[in-house]
């Protein structure tokens, strides 16, 4: 019976289908070309994931030249530079996480206890500003704020510290990186906070502040509660894209001298894949972490639907 | 109600972690400037900090005599005027029947879109691809593969919603087409999300190295950010390779980088003040219903 009835609906809403299509075919006949952008330019490499499993060679067919099964993956498995650019990846994506996730959210409560507006509009106007820049710039930044002569080695030498040669130096990597990370994105990564800051009923504060509730205990009580739907959300993307950090910033960065702590997974693929052309050992690579992100982001959306209730779908 | 003393404390404490904030995020940028008007002497000497010593403009002179540096602006200009008009177009085409309730299989076609946010091909197999179909060494590889940002979309998508249902249905009720609701009414209505969406795609579009990196080979084809990359890279191309910096002469000075930097930024800088406001607008936005 359910089964049947199910048939039917599917039918039904087949003809329906086309009737509205005949009828709306204008709308319709808009989507064709960005569908057939998507299904070229993003599902289009996804299927080319197919020469992780086959023998690629650079100018032959596309889709490569033979099946070699999980070859490429067991190179991997036996590759000792696979376990440290693994491990490189997932330190810095932890560090990214505890210290650059939630230090907006701080920046954007220390804004809103501004009661001064130009001074308010004056701090998030000078805050968003790196975000603007070019990767390629903020490298160029980094390099020259922290040149051997350059600003920071000449207050160390004014303070009698000897002068750091910071990018040359594999222990500095992860703390000039992840600082980057943070002047980059703290002022940018306030704004939505910001904005469900704005979102709180101002009634709730007036009934604490009648309760005796101060203003430390105003925010813990009314202000983080009525953000925490922001951050859960915000959450999620950012554990689902936990590997991905930012790949062309550490491409502008690191060189052969800081690759023990620097190199990460996405730049061992583009050395393996691009440079020495070893296409499909670098695609077998790069599908090992698109899937292990894509598994991180139905993890934690899973997680808070059942914890929190908030999830993206 | 009196502010407890804590409170007060705790008011001059922010407002110092504030300031500091700001002066660390713009000092980067001065120091650049700063730098830029320099002469080599004193950046070496490591005095130059926020303000420029030994003032010269001579270095800006000489980049802007070197023909490649222009050739590269250029392109730069180029593929971002090319890339945001076709970003601009496909991204309407798409967020305006999403915005549609009445269209079938509107739910799935999201997903569609949005499962690529999560979910993509990789680096290699996306070189694959480009480069199989032709576009190394050509404005393609730059302006198509990421032509439509799903995340601008959504926002996009959001506010077409928020158009008032009725407009639409009384030019159907005129005889209007489509394509005529949208040239007519949809469109001049949204002025402000096309402006948005504009500066979006164009930021990215100016900012963008890295497809002109893995697919340009001829150096009259580069953005200008590939003749910044370039510079900043030549300096310590060399490390690598057991030469040591000072018996090499590929050392750029800093002074030449900083000025090719400030070029960089300017146009992004000379519309900043006035973006801005559009830009966080457009944030807030897209985050009220994702």
């Amino acid at each position: 019976m359910e089964a049947t009835k199910k048939v039917k609906d599917l039918k039904i809403s087949k003809n329906e289908l086309w009737t509205s299509i005949r009828k709306d075919w204008q709308l319709y006949s808009l989507i064709l070309l960005p569908v057939l952008y998507l299904i070229i330019f993003k599902y289009g490499p996804m299927f080319g994931n197919i020469i992780a499993f086959r023998r690629f060679i650079p100018g032959g067919s596309i889709v490569g030249e033979e099946w070699v099964g999980l070859q490429y993956f067991q190179m991997f498995l036996n590759d000792p530079t696979f376990y440290k650019v693994f491990a490189n990846t997932f330190i810095l994506a932890f560090l990214l996480l505890v210290i650059t996730f939630p230090a907006p959210i701080i920046f954007a409560l220390l804004l809103n206890e501004l009661k001064n507006q130009f001074f308010k509009r004056f701090v998030q106007t000078a805050s968003y500003l790196p975000h603007f820049f070019s990767v390629v710039v903020v490298a160029g930044m980094v390099f020259e704020v922290l040149a051997l002569n350059g600003p920071v080695n000449s207050l160390l030498a004014s303070l009698n510290f000897e002068k750091i040669s910071f990018m040359q130096l594999p222990e500095w990597f992860r703390t000039i990186f992840v600082g980057v990370d943070l002047w980059q994105t703290l002022g940018w990564g306030a704004i939505l906070y910001l904005a469900a800051l704005t979102g709180i009923n101002e009634e709730l504060y007036e009934a604490a502040r009648i309760d005796g509730a101060n203003r430390w205990k105003q925010t813990i009580h009314i202000t983080i509660p009525g953000i925490l739907p922001t951050i859960v959300v915000l959450l999620i993307l950012n554990i689902g894209n936990f590997l991905q950090i930012g790949f062309e910033k550490v491409l502008l960065l690191y060189n052969p001298l800081t690759y023990e702590t620097a190199d990460v997974i996405a730049t061992y693929v583009y050395r393996v894949g691009l440079q020495s052309g070893s296409f499909s050992y670098g695609t077998a690579i790069g599908l090992f972490e698109s899937i292990i992100g894509l598994l991180l982001v139905l993890g934690a959306n899973y997680l808070s639907k059942r914890i929190t209730d908030n999830s993206l779908w | 109600m009196k502010e407890s003393w804590q409170y007060k404390v705790f008011k001059v404490f922010n407002v110092g972690v504030l300031i500091f904030i700001v002066f660390v995020t713009l000092f980067p940028f001065f120091n650049i400037v700063a730098q830029s008007f320099s002469s080599e002497a004193y950046i070496n000497s490591g005095q130059v900090s926020l303000w420029p010593k030994g003032f010269n403009i001579e270095t800006y002179k000489v980049i802007m005599s070197d023909t490649m540096f222009w050739i590269n602006y250029k392109n730069t200009v180029v593929y971002t005027v090319v890339g945001t008009i076709i970003s601009l177009i496909l991204s309407t085409m798409i967020a305006y029947p999403l915005a549609k309730s009445r269209l079938k299989g509107r739910r799935f076609l999201t997903l569609f879109f949005v499962f690529t946010m999560f979910f993509n091909g990789g680096l290699i197999p996306n070189y694959v691809l480009v480069t199989s179909l032709g576009f190394g060494n050509s404005i393609w590889a730059i302006v198509i593969p990421n032509a439509i940002s799903v995340f601008n979309m959504l926002i996009m998508r959001t506010f077409f919603q928020n158009i008032p249902e009725e407009l639409e249905e009384a030019a159907i009720m005129d005889g209007s087409s489509t394509f005529g609701i949208l040239f007519k009414i949809v469109l001049p209505l949204s002025k402000p999300i096309l402006a948005t969406m504009m500066l979006f795609y164009a930021v990215t579009h100016w900012n963008s190295w890295f497809p002109a990196f893995i697919f340009f080979t001829d150096k009259e084809l580069f953005p200008v950010s590939i003749y910044l990359r370039n510079m900043i890279k030549g300096a310590e191309a060399t490390v690598g390779t057991g030469a040591t910096a000072a018996d090499n002469m590929v050392q750029i000075s800093a002074n030449i980088k900083s000025v090719t930097m400030v070029l960089t930024v300017l146009p992004i800088l000379t519309v900043y003040p006035y973006i801005q406001k559009y830009f966080v607008s457009g944030v807030m936005l897209g985050s009220v219903k994702g």
